[in-house]
């Protein structure tokens, strides 16, 4: 079967209202290119699921977002992302604000087709009393109460991978796949943007196949955008960009405001970003940040 | 061992700060911020060799890498993969000692890294979230590193919001009792502290070099546990200065207590 698709193709399956799931993690191996086409759409009204770095911001500061359900929104080296931080401070935005593992445990629930998972992460915490949908509930075999993580079932999950087949086989050859197996399993439809495209003899070598994380059932779609996590990492093959995100975070305090950030760079296509960030050769060119 | 003749504020607190770690046997010590990861990294170099640590990425060390930038043929001491999925593997099986600086913390132990002021629906400003401070408060022990003591971050009444659990009675869930709560030191630049007063009071531990318990307590926006007596926090000797220098090479530890004061300050 051939996934293969366009940016423009995976925006057109995307309809108002959908809850999204994004993968990668902070400023790190985000599906930046499938979010950037999200911003030159009409489509609105999203809640968004994030470990959240700037793809929540930007989607927050182009008015596409309803709720965000989040742990953390942060550019690592930025700690507060600009937007984001705008959208909760005017109070425009609704949010679910959980713990990280809460979230994984949703995501989970949804991988698995079941209603909740109990945990005691959460107990004691305004994670509980600010969010009236999160039940605590009695346990069948203990006196304590636990809270009742729900399913986080997406409409959609946007990933980006280092390498993917055109069956949807894909490849995170970085570090760490942070909970990306979640995201596709939690969602109907996951699509993946990915730096290369590769042939399905690639993936014969065990040591390649041993970075494959979910089976090509969960991939919907494959959209092969060389550089697309931009201005995010992804590793090995390119860092995040600083100086970019510096200006990103300084549009946030100009008086243009995110206008004028998506007039410099976004375009009307990604290869009109790519040139307006200096191409796919200086993304290509960034270095890993030393942890 | 000696007292070190000179040595920075920042290097005091990261000394006070590693006995979190000493005596936790076999569990991962996660530092987050240039002094707690020094902390839990001296803790590993010295008082506990069986501390785990990971490259605050993906991997987990035999031995805690230097901060900051490192020679091109630096070769990190890799033991095991670590990616963030199984952090919370580790977190909820217990086996984790974690050092935070979280924004607000209120005289329950409760801590705040998200809203503060305003309304929660509109606060006047948005940090980074609750992240982990949910999970970790429940499931591990904790200790928090303030670098900057004052009534903001040590505040009268509760947390703006609370992303960790504390010692409050009237949040206590139920089946649960306050005794499973686990806050370990606090270490600010003014003092250490912990919640080992009457009925988990926050405590007077030590006084750093040429501060007074007046100073301490008029920067903390609720009552302090003063014992009788209170000691100086001990002073870093040489051979831990040495494993910090080689630690924190670029000397990043300079940038985290504003303007960085000596340690001793008498």
């Amino acid at each position: 079967m051939n996934k293969q698709m366009t940016a423009t193709e995976v925006v057109a399956q995307l309809e108002n209202g959908m809850t999204i799931g994004i993968g990668g993690w902070g400023p790190r191996r985000k599906p930046m290119a499938l979010v950037r086409e999200i911003l030159r759409s009409d489509v609105r009204d999203l809640t968004i699921v994030s470990y959240g770095g700037a793809d929540v911001g930007m989607l927050c500061a182009a008015g596409k977002v309803k709720k965000v359900v989040f742990a953390f929104v942060s550019l690592d080296f930025i700690p507060l992302e600009p937007y984001f931080r705008q959208a909760r401070q005017s109070g425009s935005i609704e949010v679910m604000e959980i713990d990280e593992g809460m979230m994984l445990l949703g995501l989970r629930a949804a991988s698995w087709g079941i209603p909740f998972i109990p945990t005691e992460v959460g107990l004691g915490t305004d994670v509980i009393t600010q969010n009236p949908d999160i039940k605590v509930i009695d346990s069948p075999y203990d006196e304590k109460e636990w809270v009742a993580m729900p399913a986080l079932k997406l409409d959609a999950s946007l990933i980006h991978a280092d390498k993917a087949d055109m069956r949807g086989v894909c490849q995170i050859a970085g570090p760490d796949h942070y909970m990306d197996d979640w995201f596709a399993r939690a969602a109907a439809k996951t699509f993946v943007s990915c730096d290369e495209l590769v042939e399905s003899e690639y993936f014969h070598d065990p040591a390649q196949a041993r970075m494959v994380h979910w089976e090509r059932s969960m991939t919907t779609g494959v959209v092969p955008i060389a550089g697309g996590a931009h201005p995010t990492s992804c590793s090995p093959l390119y860092g995040f960009d600083v100086p970019h995100f510096k200006a990103y975070a300084a549009s946030a305090k100009a008086e243009g405001g995110f206008k004028d950030y998506a007039q410099k760079y976004l375009g009307a296509t990604e290869q009109e970003y790519q040139k307006n960030v200096g191409g796919l050769d200086a993304i290509r060119a960034i270095e890993l940040a030393t942890y | 061992m000696t007292a070190a003749a000179e040595y920075t504020l920042a290097e005091l607190c990261i000394v006070a700060a590693s006995k979190s770690f000493a005596d936790e046997g076999e569990v991962l010590g996660t530092g987050i911020g240039v002094v707690p990861r020094l902390a839990a990294s001296l803790a590993m170099k010295t008082t506990n060799p069986d501390l785990m640590m990971t490259d605050s990425e993906a991997w987990m060390l035999s031995e805690p890498n230097p901060i900051g930038s490192r020679a091109a043929d630096f070769v990190p001491s890799t033991e095991s993969w670590m990616g963030f999925s199984r952090i919370f593997d580790n977190v909820w099986s217990r086996k984790r000692h974690a050092m935070l600086g979280p924004t607000q913390i209120d005289k329950f132990g409760q801590s705040n890294t998200s809203a503060l002021g305003g309304s929660y629906d509109k606060p006047k400003t948005m940090m980074l979230g609750a992240r982990g401070f949910p999970g970790n408060s429940i499931s591990h022990p904790n200790s928090f590193f303030v670098p900057a003591h004052n009534t903001r971050v040590f505040k009268e009444g509760e947390c703006d919001f609370v992303s960790s659990i504390g010692y409050n009675p009237a949040r206590l869930p139920k089946g649960h009792s306050l005794d499973d709560i686990d806050i370990r030191l606090v270490i600010t630049n003014l003092c250490v502290m912990d919640f080992g007063g009457p009925d988990h009071q926050i405590r007077l531990v030590s006084l750093h070099p040429g501060v007074t318990v007046e100073e301490v307590q008029k920067n903390t926006g609720y009552t302090l546990h003063i014992p009788a007596d209170v000691p100086t926090t001990e002073a870093p000797t040489q051979e831990q200065l040495d494993i910090i220098i080689a630690l924190d090479p670029h000397n990043q530890r300079a940038h985290q207590i504003l303007d960085n004061p000596p340690g001793n300050r008498s």
